[in-house]
């Protein structure tokens, strides 16, 4: 464990290196990632000037609802950041046969396939939701009780793993094909279940779907539980989100452990 | 470069027409290559729809008005849906990315020494990508409209189907000019991701892919009476998203849908211009080594 610790700090560094090399790109990267954040906030603003909530008795009203935004974006900067730039590389590995050069070295392939490179600007929008969630927060009637405070952190890195999960599955299916270029956008749609809160998904469409998206593919569980746990009062019920986000986090990690093994094991060379 | 050799180009109309075809059948065999990416790339296309009508409809139900700028939360999922489908015509995934790498590896040269207009043939690719799209996505698209027919209003007359069929052709020409002319700024740059990604939060946010353009009309501009939704308008892009969805459900009528459309072609001509001289200034000043 420490010697993948000390490899990971080593991946960090030399890619700290290189977007401090090019700082102009770095930060113009940064921006662009905050102005894509920034936009989807002045949306909702936009959409808070012609209703008082998102849903009706929902209780996500603007500031619960921008916990619920900011919360979103710290769990996503971190898979944006750790995880993401990797397994978008392996999709030209996989085609190239740069697979290879991975496979025969001594260490476990998903560590290399899923964390070899971290893309440091991304945590810009982190740090923006640090800051939104402690505005949100500040205004809210309720003050989160000490509990919320401390599961907060469980759930968010559980939120962080579930999408770990699936991009490891995301990747295996990369292999399986050959070629998947469209990883990147089947992320960023799948993702987008994720961004709003599960109660808009009701009726006879709605009701099927949010239990396809909790229960089969745990997407609704990402940011849901831990921004409900810090936004919303805290009560009895609470804790059943709490223990469904724990066993969907545990499970997404052991599922996409099994199914990636499955997929390199069918990996067929392309190179010569 | 030689000035014979960036002159070379087909000789008479038909072999003109003959390279084209040429260009768009290979075209069309490398897009089929990759079969399952590509099914999947555009069934998913459908994903972002689907939360955004659970999110208005969550919204009409928590306000009491019945209409939000001139929208009921019927219009605005058929608009959501309209706007996949124009988006069907304008987007171009990878075009500017495309261009500008083929500039930096410097795959770019053959073109300057084969008897292949560049721009022509990135047009024949882009005209492949989207008949290979159309052909898997008719059946999903078919599908997903006829599920939600109710959200939609009576078909419209004959004259404003035409000007929607003319709106979606040119946005098809707009959306393309104005990423080539974006991936020609590699002539320049080398590397225009950031740019491109810049372009694409724009355009994402003013084609009116986002929300309707109609939301921004209480956003004011500092000038009397005009309205956010004033200047979006005479910039080209909502021309790629809105536009043809505002003519369908009846936004857009009458003088008004004669000017824009004349907006529309007026942009058209000058990003087509803006690319041939991006591309001809372009190639003036690079420089490539080797095989």
């Amino acid at each position: 464990m420490g010697r993948y610790l000390a490899i990971f700090l080593t991946f960090a560094r030399a890619c700290l290196v290189r977007d401090m090399t090019f700082r102009a790109n770095f930060i113009l990267e940064c921006l662009t990632s905050l102005g894509w954040m920034s936009m989807n906030l002045a949306f909702y603003l936009l959409v808070f000037t012609y209703t008082s909530e998102i849903g009706k008795g929902t209780g996500w009203s603007k500031e619960p609802f921008f916990a619920f935004v900011a919360t979103g974006l710290i769990i996503n900067s971190v898979v944006q950041a750790f995880f993401m730039p990797s397994a978008e590389e392996l999709t030209e590995m996989v085609r190239t046969g740069g697979l290879d050069a991975v496979l025969v070295q001594p260490l476990d392939a998903q560590f290399l396939l899923s964390m070899h490179r971290v893309d440091f600007s991304s945590l810009a929008n982190g740090a923006v939701g640090v800051g939104l969630l402690a505005w949100a927060l500040g205004r809210m009637d309720h003050a989160p009780p000490a509990v919320a405070w401390l599961l907060y952190p469980l759930l968010v890195l559980c939120g962080v793993a579930i999408l770990y999960g699936l991009v490891i599955m995301l990747a295996a299916a990369t292999i399986l094909m050959g070629r998947n270029q469209s990883l990147y956008d089947f992320w960023f749609y799948l993702t987008n279940f994720s961004r709003y809160p599960a109660e808009i998904y009701s009726g006879p469409w709605g009701g099927p779907l949010r239990m396809i998206c909790t229960f089969v593919i745990p997407i609704l569980l990402v940011v849901n539980v831990p921004a409900r746990v810090i936004a919303q009062p805290f009560t009895g019920e609470s804790w059943i989100g709490v223990v469904a986000a724990v066993v969907a986090a545990i499970a997404s990690l052991v599922v996409s452990r099994i199914v990636f093994q499955r997929a390199l094991a069918r990996y067929r060379s392309a190179s010569s | 470069m030689s000035d014979a050799l960036l002159a070379a180009r087909p000789a008479g109309p038909l072999q003109g027409l003959r390279t084209w075809w040429t260009m768009l059948k290979i075209c069309l065999e490398e897009r089929l290559v990759y079969r399952g990416d590509f099914v999947l790339g555009t069934l998913m296309r459908f994903l972002p729809i689907v939360t955004q009508v659970f999110l208005w409809t969550a919204v009409f139900g928590a306000t009491s008005r019945g209409d939000i700028a001139g929208y009921t939360r019927n219009d605005i999922v058929a608009y959501y849906l309209l706007t996949m489908l124009t988006r069907a015509f304008s987007s171009m995934p990878g075009l500017a990315g495309g261009i500008a790498r083929s500039v930096r590896d410097g795959s770019v040269k053959k073109f300057l020494i084969q008897p292949v207009d560049y721009v022509s043939f990135l047009l024949a690719a882009r005209v492949a990508h989207k008949l290979v799209y159309y052909a898997v996505a008719t059946i999903p698209f078919a599908l997903v409209f006829f599920l939600c027919r109710s959200y939609f209003p009576p078909i419209p007359d004959a004259t404003t189907i035409a000007a929607f069929l003319l709106s979606l052709a040119l946005s098809f020409l707009l959306g393309f000019f104005m990423e080539a002319t974006l991936g020609m700024l590699g002539f320049w740059f080398m590397e225009v991701s950031s740019i491109v990604f810049g372009y694409m939060l724009v355009q994402y946010l003013l084609s009116g892919h986002m929300f309707p353009i109609d939301l921004l009309r209480t956003v004011p501009t500092g000038l009397s009476g005009v309205s956010l939704a004033d200047v979006v308008h005479w910039l080209p892009f909502e021309y790629t998203a809105y536009f043809s969805s505002a003519i369908w459900l009846g936004k857009v009528q009458g003088a008004a849908l004669v000017n824009a459309l004349l907006i529309e072609a007026g942009w058209v001509v000058v990003m087509a211009v803006a690319c041939r001289v991006a591309w001809w200034r372009g190639t003036r000043r690079y420089s490539a080594f080797g095989g």
